[in-house]
């Protein structure tokens, strides 16, 4: 059998509670994020080597496993950390009721007698909507804890005036949505006008108040890692308590690469300031396996205190299906198909 | 424990890669091992096995055959039975052996994988991902190579019979390395799998069977050092190639020195790991764990001298501490195990002993806190900083998970500590500034520089050392040529035993000249060192005479101090190297356009020695040569290969650096030109001693390169009694290369006393060269030896 030498990380997770902090990273217990002022000097001196970062989220893969009930209760953790997301033109308020019916219950009954898993009550961490469906979202899951999640800020594009996108946050808030995502003007990037950016991000936070504000980098668009690093810092600097990749409509989402960097940027981020931030991959994320491979990355970069619905989501859609999947298959050892889950 | 708790503690767990079908094919075997010789199993003639181990838990594996000198004699009679049948089947009937062979490696990778972890004690992860999918891609490059041998090699044989010696640090992957070029090239092989990790060998045998492959072709034989030594001692093995410690591979030239045995060595090493403050640093820490920690430290070219620019010194070592403490440590068979066993408690003990020493001589020890499993060898990761050149830590190979640390101030400084070493294999360099990355590659005396990445392998690479870490290259078109003879070369015919002169010999006759006569003015021939004409230290000359017995003149008498210091101004004139090729090609021309103006006088001179008509074509020809060689100058270029990553590899031919060369008697002027020129034109810097038959043409010569620019210490010419000099030539430690063009005794001499620095030994065997044919006197063969490649890993990407 291995030797789990690290778990000290988890045991820390009990000293969380005191003084407010909301993460550990090498025994060190951490603050929310209130922001710093911006730095230039730490955007430019950002360093990434595009190929090493792949090397290593490739090694990383295959680095890492869980097997049997390791496994079983791996995926659980996953389904905690999902902001269960529906996100499309045709949405109404029905297909959004069923979502929130299937975050309330992501996994059969059945099952849950099957895993022996009853008393942790698992529920997804939140649903994912357009402020058009705050309301309905915030009825259908009444009393659950599960939060509600509203894209703002002229999600995906991000390219409304900014008086808008800062009101389209205050009209979620008020309507009583737990969390806000809001996007990036990826141009502030391209045209490395850091302090545009950060301005941005901060006043979507003085908007956002105490909810918890996602920022949204779109990876997909930004294109190089080196880019992915240096929004990763100034949104972090502005305040971000998350920072989330993709908004699933770019030609490429979350990649491991990708949240590599994040994670990194985020790890230095709280050596230097003592404060946590979240991450949030998004898009592409469908496999169970996949799932793992998320978790085990953060687990070794940031340590067991960011494995949690408080600092680590998946934006997903389809990723929760598999994952049901996986734990019938678990729990009764013949492989299961999709049609036999409720769907969402 | 229940999910529920799991679900909260979010540990790993156990995530055993099943070993049962290797176990089976243990047990098919009876768990015990004959040797495979002629295409079946022998048992040991003395009939004695070993255990191996599975140093996981220190069980008995399996017994296996201990190879007695009778063994390996069946061996090699097998293979040269085999020899003559391999080699006429066409290039592509061997080439479909090859691929053959790359298949079912495929087929069985996974038995391959965990037989390997059982026997060795490498995570799965490594031998599954890393190792056996390399020995795979071997084969297929290789048997691509077997295909196009007689297209790309027209000129060449195979050696013949080839030993192979392997460690265990690599056992399927090193078998790869030696047997791929060795059958692609028409060989047949004797191999002697690590007494510490036969296993594999012994699969690789089965396949070879499976494969069809002739009998006798390949065959293995397990054993001790004891069964080595016997291999490089049979007498009928015409190869030796060897990858393993530094000191044997110093045992094995001694031993092979009085053979015509060609002989590769890829040997230890110190591999410093150089960062630069404009690194990303995260991904430097992963470079290291790539470097230090992988296969447990066991490797000959792992990164273990961590170079730190001052001013990301303190950062980098908080990162590295960091990540050192989410290493996994235990059962190697585990799916998520960073860090297995070590191979044997011998080698634990060594590293324990290491660390210890470091310890005392000053070095911060730190490890991360882990539970080490009870059972089996395991060492966890270790960082040593505070560490100083001076330290034990710093200069010997510790092959454990041990990195030794310490800083620097300039890119100079960097590359000046990471040269500092009597090795050369490896150098890892990490920085984000491609000027500054190439710049310090291109300083650095090692096989391979890996620009932010570390520890890349493949097949199409040419991987082997500088200095003490070994010559010869395994991987790519200059790996083959390891195995390969120039077919004219290999039935060359013998010299005869030259009757060297010594001192005794040197018989003092007056000799005046025709009475009555006007006598000539008394001409001065002098060594010439460092740019100077300077009179011998021994303060003696030699006398030379004509064919007829005619004093000829008096040659100066060098001796070791004369050696001594035209090796100092040899490395002195190291900017040869780094003047362009174009303008060392300049200087050739100028000297052969000046030797074309003085032909008259020097072929009058050498005449008396060689005779009228060889004086002539000796100075025709080296004017020719002298172009040929200037022509070369910038034409001996590298390569770019294509191993199957993103990524630039270049292969430099480098000049070696400082290049003795003892220079045939038969041909005064051409044999002296044939040599030296290469040499030369690729930016070597020349101790050359000349025909000890007439060592009066330095005089000719240092009068040709004197008004011809070549700048002062590039060519030094010391004359005297060759057997002295080659001695000190030889043992010389800062001298990279000797090459001895003499008879036999002269060429083993040269071979034997090489062993301090092991330095690059290039000879004639012995044989007699037609210096007059410009088809086997020149061209790459020569430039060849004069160079040595350095590969360059540049990954890109943004």
């Amino acid at each position: 059998m291995p030797v789990e030498q690290n778990e000290f990380r988890s045991a820390a997770r009990h000293d969380l509670h005191s003084g407010g902090a909301i993460a550990i990273l090498s025994g060190r217990p951490l603050l929310p994020n209130s922001g710093i002022p911006l730095n230039l000097d730490w955007v430019r001196e950002v360093r990434v080597n595009t190929s090493a970062v792949e090397r290593r989220a490739q090694s990383q893969v295959a680095r890492r496993t869980v097997k049997k009930e390791w496994q079983a209760a791996w995926l659980l953790r996953a389904i905690t950390c999902m902001d269960l997301t529906t996100l499309s033109g045709d949405d109404t308020d029905e297909r959004v009721r069923r979502l929130c019916a299937k975050a309330r219950h992501p996994i059969q009954q059945e099952i849950e007698r099957q895993l022996g898993i009853e008393e942790l009550q698992i529920k997804v961490a939140a649903v994912c909507v357009y402020h058009a469906f705050v309301e309905t979202a915030l009825q259908a899951l009444e009393g659950s804890g599960v939060h509600v999640a509203a894209v703002s800020t002229g999600f995906p594009a991000g390219l409304s005036p900014l008086a808008e996108r800062v009101n389209e946050i205050r009209r979620s808030v008020e309507a009583g949505a737990h969390e806000i995502d809001v996007v990036i003007t990826r141009a502030h990037v391209f045209g490395g006008r850091w302090q545009a950016l950060y301005d941005e991000v901060a006043a979507f936070k003085q908007a956002c108040g105490s909810k918890p504000m996602k920022v949204i980098l779109g990876t997909g668009d930004l294109m190089t890692l080196r880019n992915v690093a240096r929004a990763s810092v100034v949104a972090m600097m502005a305040g971000a308590d998350f920072i989330k990749t993709s908004t699933g409509k770019e030609p490429r989402n979350a990649t491991l690469p990708v949240g590599l960097v994040m994670i990194r940027a985020i790890r230095e981020y709280a050596q230097e300031t003592g404060m946590a931030v979240g991450f949030k991959p998004a898009g592409g994320i469908r496999t169970a396996k996949q799932s793992i491979d998320w978790l085990a990355m953060i687990k070794e970069e940031l340590g067991l205190s960011w494995v949690r619905a408080e600092m680590f989501r998946f934006g997903a859609s389809g990723l929760l299906g598999d994952i049901e999947r996986q734990l019938e298959h678990h729990a009764t050892g013949r492989y299961s198909a999709e049609y036999r889950h409720p769907m969402a | 424990m229940s999910i529920a708790k799991k679900f909260v503690s979010m540990e790993y767990g156990p995530a055993p890669e099943d070993s049962k079908e290797a176990t089976t094919w243990l047990d098919r075997h009876g768990y015990r091992f004959q040797h495979f010789i002629g295409g079946g199993w022998q048992a040991p003639a003395a009939g004695e096995y070993f255990d191996t181990v599975d140093p996981s838990n220190g069980e008995k594996l399996a017994s296996v055959a201990q190879g007695s000198a009778a063994d390996v004699d069946a061996a090699v009679k097998a293979a040269r039975a085999a020899s003559s049948g391999w080699l006429a089947l066409s290039p592509h009937a061997r080439a479909r052996y090859l691929y053959a062979i790359a298949r079912l490696v495929q087929k069985h990778s996974r038995l391959l994988a965990v037989l390997e972890t059982m026997d060795n004690g490498k995570p799965i992860r490594e031998s599954r991902d890393i190792d056996i999918p390399l020995v795979a891609r071997h084969f297929y490059h290789h048997a691509g190579w077997a295909q196009l041998l007689k297209q790309e090699f027209p000129e060449y044989v195979p050696c013949g019979v080839v030993g192979q010696i392997i460690p265990w640090n690599f056992p399927l992957l090193m078998l790869a390395w030696k047997i791929a070029p060795a059958l692609a090239t028409g060989n047949s092989v004797v191999l002697k799998p690590a007494e510490f990790t036969p296993l594999t060998a012994l699969a690789f045998a089965e396949i070879c069977q499976e494969a069809g492959v002739p009998a006798g072709v390949v065959n293995i034989v397990t054993g001790d050092g004891a069964t080595g030594e016997a291999l490089v001692k049979h007498p009928d093995v015409d190869k030796i190639a060897f990858t393993g410690p530094t000191e044997v591979g110093r045992a094995i030239r001694a031993a092979t020195a009085t053979s015509h045995k060609r002989l590769s060595l890829e040997l230890g090493g110190k591999s410093p790991f150089i960062v630069f403050e404009d690194a990303d640093l995260d991904s430097t820490v992963e470079g290291l764990v790539d470097g230090i920690w992988f296969n447990q430290g066991q490797v000959c070219c792992a990164g273990s001298r961590l170079l730190m620019q001052e001013s990301i010194a303190e950062a980098l070592i908080a990162k590295v501490q960091d990540r050192m403490s989410t290493l996994r440590i235990g059962a190697p068979l585990d799916k998520a195990i960073d860090i297995g066993a070590i191979v044997a408690k011998v080698q634990l003990d060594r590293i324990h002993k290491l660390v210890d020493q470091g310890v005392a001589d000053g070095a911060t020890c730190w490890q991360p806190q882990v539970t080490l499993p009870s059972r089996g060898f395991y060492y966890p990761p270790t960082l040593l900083s505070n560490v100083h050149p001076t330290s034990v830590v710093a200069q010997q190979e510790i092959f454990g998970p041990v990195l030794a640390a310490m800083t620097f101030r300039t890119p100079a400084e960097a590359v000046e500590l990471a040269n500092n070493t009597v090795y050369g294999l490896a150098v890892c360099v990490w920085s984000e500034s491609i000027n500054v990355a190439l710049h310090v590659a291109a300083q650095l005396k090692a096989g391979v520089v890996w620009v932010n990445c570390t520890n890349l392998f493949d097949a199409s690479c040419g991987f082997g050392g500088y200095r003490e870490s070994g010559y010869g290259r395994e991987g790519g078109r200059e790996g083959l040529l390891e195995y390969l003879e120039l077919a004219w070369f290999k039935s060359a015919p013998m010299l005869p035993a030259a009757k060297t002169l010594a001192p005794l010999e040197a018989k003092l006759e007056e000799d005046s000249g025709a009475p009555g006569s006007t006598p000539a003015i008394d001409r001065t021939v002098k060594l010439y060192i460092g740019g100077k004409q300077t009179r011998p230290d021994s303060g003696y000359s030699i006398e030379v005479r004509a064919t007829d017995g005619r004093l000829l003149g008096e040659a100066p008498l060098g001796n070791r101090k004369d050696i001594r210091n035209a090796v100092e101004a040899a490395r002195k004139a190291a900017s040869w190297a780094k003047a362009t090729a174009h303008n060392r090609a300049q200087v050739l021309y100028y000297s052969a356009e000046n030797l074309s103006q003085r032909r008259d006088e020097i072929a009058h001179r050498l005449a008396a020695v060689v005779g009228e008509k060889q004086a002539a074509a000796e100075v025709d020809l080296s004017i020719e040569r002298i172009f040929s060689y200037a022509a070369w100058a910038d034409k001996f270029d590298g390569a770019v290969h294509n191993p199957p990553f993103r990524n630039v590899a270049i292969a430099m031919n480098e000049a070696i650096g400082t290049v003795g060369v003892i220079c045939p008697r038969e041909a005064p002027l051409l044999g002296f030109l044939s040599l030296v020129m290469p040499a030369l034109a690729v930016g070597d810097t020349v101790i050359a001693v000349p025909s000890e038959a007439y060592p009066l043409i330095t005089g000719d010569l240092y009068q040709l390169f004197d008004t011809s620019d070549l700048p002062g210490g590039a060519l030094n010419i010391v004359s005297g009694y060759t057997s002295q000099l080659l001695k000190t030539l030889a043992e010389h430690d800062d001298v990279d290369a000797i090459w001895c063009f003499g008879d036999e005794a002269s060429a083993a001499a040269a071979k034997a006393m090489s062993v301090g620095n092991l330095k690059q030994v290039w000879t004639n065997e012995g044989r007699a060269i037609d210096w007059f044919n410009p088809q086997l006197a020149e061209g790459r063969w020569f430039l060849e030896h004069a160079t040595q490649v350095k590969n360059i890993w540049v990954p890109y990407g943004e």
